[in-house]
């Protein structure tokens, strides 16, 4: 691992604020702009990794537990079907978002939002899960040396 | 990209095949952005050049760096790819002029999709409102796609460690 270099550990702390909160912004300004759930969950993801490489996975995994990621991969499906759910149960089609909210173009907004976020969920709990698996892999291979 | 693509076919050490990767997606991106695909770039400089690019190096990092000698003649692969990329070059002679916007693609839903996405939803970014609800079905199979590989994933590499664990005398430090 690379947590001796004193000018990488500074960098990358300076470095992980702006990442985190453009995942945030491309979260929360997807209907607008450019982005949505996978790209945020993506760049949390990296963001994440980059922390991991230069601080070491016991440091990373108290930051994120290994458990809560492992959770955030069905909970995202788990989101996104929920809300299908939601709107079969106010009456309407599975998946059909008009019934959320009082007016049919309010609720496709919101059930959009919601989507998204168990987008977001499941790709950034995934990605990070893969990549402590192989992560803990390599420091294990480490320990039999 | 041609010059990277070449590379990436000769060269032996699969360190520089992976970094090769990932200038190549990263390439890949700018033409995205260039075609006014912002949403397509942004996920390929994230996931192609970035995260895959590291789990790659993981994997290098769990077996070995050198490519094996191919066991086979190289000559009946190569002749499937010749035949594969002949054929495309030739169905893509019938294919509509680029960018054209009378072509098929671009006259079959989209137009209603444009028009019907402002007042039906109230989200500007039509890729976004395409892709979470109208196609909200195909987003739900796809996020379903995401938790298969991550628990395929999690399946092989971290059940497989609990049985090393036991048999190595020495499993120590592994908080």
């Amino acid at each position: 691992m690379l947590h001796d270099s004193v000018i990488l550990r500074v960098v990358v702390k300076l470095l992980l604020p702006p990442i985190l909160l453009y995942a945030l912004y491309v979260q929360a300004h997807g209907e607008y702009g450019p982005g949505g759930g996978f790209q945020a969950g993506v760049t949390v993801a990296a963001a994440m990794i980059l922390y991991t490489l230069i601080f070491g996975v016991p440091e990373a995994q108290r930051v994120v537990p290994f458990a809560v990621v492992r959770t955030m991969v069905p909970l995202g499906v788990l989101i996104y079907g929920g809300v299908g759910i939601v709107g079969l149960m106010l009456g309407s089609h599975y998946l059909d978002y008009t019934v959320l909210a009082a007016s049919p173009p309010d609720g496709n907004h919101i059930g959009v939002v919601l989507v998204e976020i168990g987008v977001f969920v499941t790709v950034s709990g995934t990605m990070l899960s893969i990549f402590y698996s192989f992560s803990s892999k390599i420091e294990d291979g480490e320990d039999a040396d | 990209m041609v010059a990277v693509t070449i590379g990436i076919v000769r060269l032996r050490n699969l360190f520089a095949v992976v970094m090769l990767g990932g200038i190549y997606s990263f390439l890949m991106a700018t033409i995205l952005y260039v075609l006014d695909a912002v949403d397509v770039s942004m996920t390929e400089a994230a996931v192609g050049a970035g995260i895959s690019t590291v789990l790659l190096l993981a994997t290098l990092a769990v077996t070995k760096v050198r490519e094996a000698a191919p066991i086979h003649p190289p000559a009946l692969p190569l002749a499937v790819a010749l035949v594969t990329g002949a054929a495309l070059i030739y169905a893509s002679v019938d294919m509509p002029p680029f960018g054209d916007p009378l072509g098929p693609g671009h006259q079959h839903v989209a137009p209603e999709y444009i028009a019907r996405v402002l007042p039906e939803t109230h989200i500007p970014n039509a890729v976004t409102s395409v892709l979470a609800s109208y196609r909200g079905y195909d987003t739900l199979g796809e996020t379903t796609v995401i938790f298969t590989a991550g628990i395929g994933v999690l399946a092989l590499l971290v059940g497989r460690r609990r049985p090393r664990r036991s048999d190595g005398a020495s499993g120590g430090g592994n908080a």
